[in-house]
């Protein structure tokens, strides 16, 4: 393989960061997930990268295992929404300022 | 150009430019479909890097079953809606933006003082750490080393398929008038 391992990296680092800008700008909250599943997949890509330059599959079993941890919160996540949903009419984060304490 | 860089530079644009076409999107679903773009340019960065075994889990875990759950809840809960555009905290879209370009500084930042940018990864991965194919090495270290975290995954999904159950569960008649009383009582109160 030529490619450096670090142009790998940075893909990952710049996935990474659009996902933090969609969580920080977006009002979706669908959105705002998805923008989250983009943060772990930016970090899967990262573990393997590491995997691949360290010469170990640890890395990738640890992407793995986050890959089973996204796949059980998106459910619980979208489950929230769909409940947010029924009472308030609205995927909106704007709206979700009522739950303060 | 040797045949893994094509694939990388013919890649990482596709794979940043749906990231960015996702943000910008209006329409949750076409968000979504974007978003299953990124996930197979992911996995191929995944079969450039020898991880064959996690190329198939990512197109059927995440392009397949994931997105298909998204797409699910996008239309039950109706993708006809505008998201409105009014800002409730002052230079929120301004300050967001420029905290997560840096972020991204920050991080190149990082690649470049830990790993160094020009850091080739060892010749031999299949030979040493993929001997037998990826599939059987991955299984060989997942339940002999990793094998207790396995066993406590399985916790983990029982425990988030009973908080579905529970979340999606509608309330009992009786229950679901008592909340709504309580509703119109604190909005006129």
């Amino acid at each position: 393989m030529t490619t450096p391992i670090s142009y790998f990296l940075v893909v990952s680092a710049m996935l990474f960061s659009i996902g933090t800008i969609g969580v920080l700008v977006r009002k979706n909250a669908l959105i705002i997930f998805m923008s989250v599943e983009l943060q772990l997949n930016a970090v899967n890509l990262a573990l393997v990268a590491f995997s691949r330059m360290h010469n170990e599959l640890d890395g990738q079993v640890l992407a793995f295992f986050s890959m089973v941890v996204a796949a059980a919160e998106v459910v619980v996540g979208l489950a929230i929404i769909v409940t947010v949903y029924r009472r308030r009419r609205s995927a909106s984060v704007d709206d979700l300022t009522v739950l303060r304490g | 150009m040797s045949a893994d860089q094509l694939v990388f530079w013919v890649f990482a644009p596709i794979s940043i430019g749906s990231a960015i076409a996702m943000l910008l999107q209006r329409n949750a679903v076409h968000a979504a479909l974007f978003l299953i773009v990124n996930f197979f340019t992911i996995s191929v960065f995944y079969l450039v890097l020898g991880a064959s075994f996690l190329f198939a889990v990512q197109i059927i875990v995440y392009a397949g079953a994931i997105m298909v759950l998204f797409l699910f809840v996008i239309m039950l809960l109706g993708v006809d809606r505008e998201e409105s555009l009014l800002e409730r905290l002052r230079g929120q879209r301004v300050l967001g933006i420029a905290l997560g370009v840096g972020i991204a500084l920050e991080l190149i930042v990082a690649i470049r003082a830990g790993v160094g940018f020009a850091t080739h990864a060892p010749a031999n991965f299949d030979e040493v750490a993929n001997r037998g194919g990826n599939a059987a090495a991955i299984s060989a270290v997942l339940f002999r080393r990793y094998f207790f975290p396995f066993e406590v995954t399985s916790i983990l999904l029982i425990v988030a398929a009973i908080a579905v159950v529970v979340l999606a569960s509608r309330q009992r008649p009786s229950l679901a008038r008592a909340t709504e009383e309580r509703a119109t009582d604190a909005e006129a109160a």
